[in-house]
């Protein structure tokens, strides 16, 4: 019973401050909400039992890469007065775009109450000792090659930011 | 999960906080009383006996200045910052075991708050949160000495937070377990991980120092280049807020590499003597409280001794010795653990 509010309440949440990301002019106050949107999502994931994933998204998207958007933004000093003008035409073409997108959710979402689940699912996957067994016996590969591609981003990151290469 | 469960985790909750905060406060004392003792002085010793009154004279000063608040700045913001670092601060006493469970009348009353299955974790996403405070501050003064502070801050903590989380995850490996509780528990007698893991145990210990921004590591408020640093524009409480929060970090910090590394509540021989569970409980909660003010005593130390450190000094030490320290940890901890297949590989 609880759970049911708590995820009411951490839905709508989540879709306030999502709103208030692309609704605020200050590119500061967008990060933050976006952050306070991380958190709420975070939170749905503890109710979903998935203690692991929350914590790392956490400790990822808010501790890690919002905290270098932030650092961005403060060292380009983006305020309200340069902030370019878009024209009518790409305002009124992300209207029709973002309008079709959300049209396409909701007709893919429409019967999904219907569908029954074919898989068992065990509630508690998301426990990190049965999360760990999982990927490292399960999905071995795929997650070995996630982490390849990271390296290769690593090191694409340092040849990118060397001056010169000797 | 009924009321009294509920109502023993609130009081226990109110316990750590009010020690936190009386800890932090006294440490302020004791910090002047140290860096007199260590520089040939006196200290303060006018209130009350041996001025032991001088932190509650401090808050009175601090919550009587007049408060600031520049007209230019973000005023939401600006007041937010010092309210984040405080947050985040006292975050972090929840998942620290700080005695072994006290049995009162066939129930057990566990001294930990909460004993999730991922402490470490939840430690990592309190230390990068607490980022935001000193960035939000420092962003929201409008003042270049602020942010150049803030933004000082906030880079030494995440590169700090690498080498951290590399070594712990060397203590992982060999605890086998995320929870803090566990990790207290399995360090009974001279089961103390400093013993395992003494290269991890230095380098946690260096990235504590950075992470609470303490001297040597203090470059973030270094006033001779930065004014004032990230609270350059603050005044009244909320400077007072931000200086608070590195002393209730210190204490959180002292607690927490007392716990991972240092045997936590434990405490070698003395279960030849003490017998009754209760009274070892307690007792364990004073060893703890033994091993905080001892580390707490060495941050002052430290902070006293040690000049501040170059700012390229601060990234190097960071990047090109600690990580791959960190990493050679892992690598040697990897390879005891896996002592007996790789002899097994090589005899064959």
């Amino acid at each position: 019973m609880i759970t049911t509010y708590l995820f009411y309440l951490l839905t709508f949440l989540a879709i306030m401050f999502a709103i208030r990301v692309v609704s605020t002019k200050n590119p500061i106050h967008s990060v933050l909400y976006l952050v306070m949107t991380f958190f709420a999502i975070a939170g749905h994931y503890v109710l979903l039992n998935a203690q692991f994933l929350a914590a790392v998204h956490i400790i990822v998207y808010a501790g890690a890469i919002m905290v270098l958007f932030l650092f961005l933004i403060m060292l380009l000093n983006l305020n309200k007065e340069t902030e370019p003008h878009k024209s009518v035409w790409l305002k009124t073409s992300a209207v029709v775009a973002s309008g079709l997108l959300l049209l396409v959710l909701v007709g893919a979402l429409k019967g999904a109450s219907t569908i029954q689940a074919t898989n068992t699912f065990n509630p508690n996957i998301g426990l990190i000792e049965n999360l760990g067994k999982t990927l490292f016996n399960d999905f071995l590969l795929p997650f070995e090659l996630s982490s390849v591609l990271l390296l290769s981003a690593m090191v694409g990151a340092v040849m990118l930011g060397k001056k010169s290469i000797k | 999960m009924g009321l009294e469960f509920l109502i023993y985790k609130a009081i226990l909750v109110l316990i750590v906080f009010s020690i936190t905060l009386l800890v932090a406060t006294y440490s302020t004392y004791a910090e002047r009383k140290i860096a007199a003792f260590l520089q040939d002085r006196i200290g303060p010793d006018r209130a009350g006996p041996f001025g032991i009154l001088q932190p509650l004279a401090d808050a009175v000063k601090m919550f009587m200045k007049e408060e600031m608040i520049p007209s230019v700045s973000n005023k939401a913001l600006f007041i937010i910052g010092p309210g984040l670092c405080m947050l985040t601060a006292c975050m972090t006493g929840v998942i620290i075991p700080w005695g072994k469970s006290i049995n009162i009348g066939g129930t057990d009353y566990p001294m930990q708050i909460a004993d999730v299955n991922i402490g470490i974790l939840y430690l990592f996403g309190v230390l990068s949160i607490g980022v935001y405070g000193i960035m939000i501050g420092g962003w929201a003064s409008n003042n270049k000495y602020s942010l150049l502070g803030a933004i000082r801050a906030s880079s030494q903590m995440i590169s700090y937070e690498v080498a951290m989380g590399i070594s712990i995850i060397a203590l992982v490996m060999v605890t086998g377990t995320l929870s803090t509780g566990e990790i207290a528990e399995q360090q009974h007698g001279w089961h103390w991980n400093v013993l395992v893991q003494p290269l991890g145990c230095l380098i946690f210990v260096i990235c504590a120092f950075a992470e609470t921004n303490r001297a040597p590591f203090d470059l973030p408020e270094c006033e001779t280049e930065l004014v004032g640093g990230y609270h350059t524009e603050y005044s009244s409480m909320k400077l007072g807020l931000f200086l608070f929060a590195e002393y209730i970090n210190m204490f959180v910090s002292s607690a927490v590499i007392s716990t991972f590394y240092f045997g936590g509540y434990n405490m070698p021989l003395i279960g030849r003597w003490v017998h009754d569970p209760n009274w070892l409980a307690i007792l364990g909660f004073v060893f703890l409280f033994m091993k905080i003010v001892g580390f707490i005593f060495f941050f002052m130390w430290v902070r006293w001794t040690l000049p501040r450190f170059r700012y390229d000094q601060l990234m190097n030490l960071g990047w090109k010795i600690l990580i791959p320290l960190s990493i050679l940890n892992l690598v040697l901890t990897g390879s005891w653990m896996m002592r007996h297949e790789i002899m097994a590989y090589f005899a064959k």
